[in-house]
């Protein structure tokens, strides 16, 4: 089987470049690709579009590309939860395109799997509709919206195997799956990296044809957002 | 008055045995304790999850497993899991039975306006635009005025659209509102409110059904 094991972040990175546009998996901070970003704010590279469906918390995810001003352009749903993100917006230093979840989610899934745009009723009507195609289908109106075109996607996964073979875990999986084999190059950070032959072929839910390269990542900090316990 | 655990108390009323339900932020969130024991319903969370469970117990918490609120929760016996492109699949292909969702502002055609303020800072409408325009039923919890006590039951949106002609039914401190081709139609109303309150505090067309009924709660 072909093997596409790096052995380090920066090798998974190779050829990341200023101006690039880049995918970012994750839901909140669920998810998020921690060494790849950590690896991006030591690169330094700027000018990135991220396309991520949030934009991080300030200390911690793509607000640690903010705080160094490396986003160029913010592709995303929904980005609160981000004073720094907050100020760049206002002071129009950052560009942001705020885009309805599920659209964003197949803006993705479509250019993996070769599908240039599709029709979706989301937004008809309202201002993410200016300027886009409207066609009726079964006598309701919908908007077309064109696959992104990304250079790379940043997946994180839980387990996964040499072949980059990948299985999530819990809500984990969110934007990580669409973006899987969305850009050029694909590269898959994963808790736990195991030889070829170690999963079965039952439980994966990317098959490493969509990865160009797959590594071990380390001290997964995996924050938590929103802390909510129940008394019983 | 209702309040707003009232509110959602009065919107479970609407939930019937096998619903998959998607709640909102806010008010809707609350609709989740009101669920008769006798009747089994299963809960979405858009970021991939449906059979969503309560928080977790101290120490059990798995940053993995968070719901759209970004907040911990717990999965319940035949959950499952999925990526965002399949959750939304779900929404558009409308296997999901009802959305609950709060609002600013909710016009007498069904149109909804909950995202975005002009002037103040936007955040972004989350999957709030793909529910709309894609749910089979939606029914909108929301206190009827805002803060400066004008109505947020109006004949035109102002705020900047969520959705066109989508909202069903409207759920407010002040009673229960269909949205008819004829505006809003009052079928019930909350208790110690009178019409003429409603009248009042309604922007909107509206109207007064014949048989109309005060909330019950149970």
């Amino acid at each position: 089987m072909i093997n596409k094991k790096v052995n380090s972040v920066q090798k998974a990175l190779k050829g990341i470049e200023s101006g690039m546009t880049l995918m970012l998996g994750g839901f909140g901070l669920c998810g998020i690709p921690e060494n790849a970003i950590s690896e991006l704010v030591r690169l330094g590279v700027s000018g990135l579009t991220c396309i991520s469906n949030n934009a991080g918390v300030d200390d911690f995810g793509l607000g640690l590309l903010l705080q160094n001003h490396q986003i160029k352009k913010m592709i995303a749903s929904y980005v609160g939860e981000n004073k720094e993100f907050e100020r760049q917006m206002l002071s129009g230093e950052l560009e942001v395109q705020l885009t309805p979840q599920g659209t964003l989610a197949e803006c993705c899934r479509a250019a993996k799997v070769g599908i240039p745009a599709f029709y979706t009723p989301a937004g008809y009507g309202t201002e993410v509709a200016e300027g886009k195609e409207v066609r009726d289908f079964n006598g309701k109106p919908h908007i077309l919206e064109e696959a992104y075109k990304a250079d790379f996607s940043l997946i994180k996964a839980w387990k996964g195997d040499e072949a980059g073979n990948i299985i999530f875990k819990a809500t984990a999986r969110n934007f990580n799956l669409p973006m899987c084999g969305a850009a050029k190059i694909n590269v898959v950070e994963v808790e736990e990296l195991v030889p070829i032959g170690t999963l079965s072929p039952n439980e994966i839910h990317v098959p490493g044809v969509f990865v160009q390269r797959i590594f071990e990542g380390k001290d997964y900090k995996k924050p938590i957002e929103q802390l909510t316990v129940s008394e019983s | 008055m209702l309040s707003k655990d009232q509110i959602a108390q009065r919107i479970a009323q609407e939930i019937e045995d096998g619903f998959y339900v998607n709640l909102g932020i806010g008010i809707p969130t609350l609709v989740a304790n009101h669920i008769p024991n006798n009747i089994s319903v299963a809960f979405h969370s858009e970021n991939g999850l449906l059979g969503m469970g309560p928080f977790p117990t101290k120490g059990n918490e798995d940053a993995d497993l968070i719901n759209a609120g970004k907040q911990t929760i717990t999965t319940l016996p035949g959950a499952s899991f999925f990526d965002s492109s399949t959750s939304f699949g779900m929404i558009r292909g409308q296997h999901i039975d009802l959305t609950v969702l709060g609002a600013m502002e909710v016009a007498e055609n069904g149109d909804i306006a909950n995202w975005k303020i002009p002037g103040k800072l936007v955040k972004g409408m989350g999957g709030a635009m793909d529910l709309v325009a894609s749910a089979k039923r939606i029914i909108v919890a929301m206190m009827h005025t805002n803060r400066k006590g004008e109505s947020k039951l109006l004949d035109h949106c102002s705020l900047p659209l969520t959705g066109v002609r989508c909202v069903q039914k409207v759920v407010t401190n002040l009673g229960v509102f269909q949205v008819t081709r004829n505006g809003f139609l009052m079928t019930e109303i909350a208790p110690e409110v009178t019409i003429e309150e409603v009248r009042k505090s309604t922007l909107g067309k509206l109207t007064i059904a014949n048989d109309l009924k005060e909330v019950i709660l149970h």
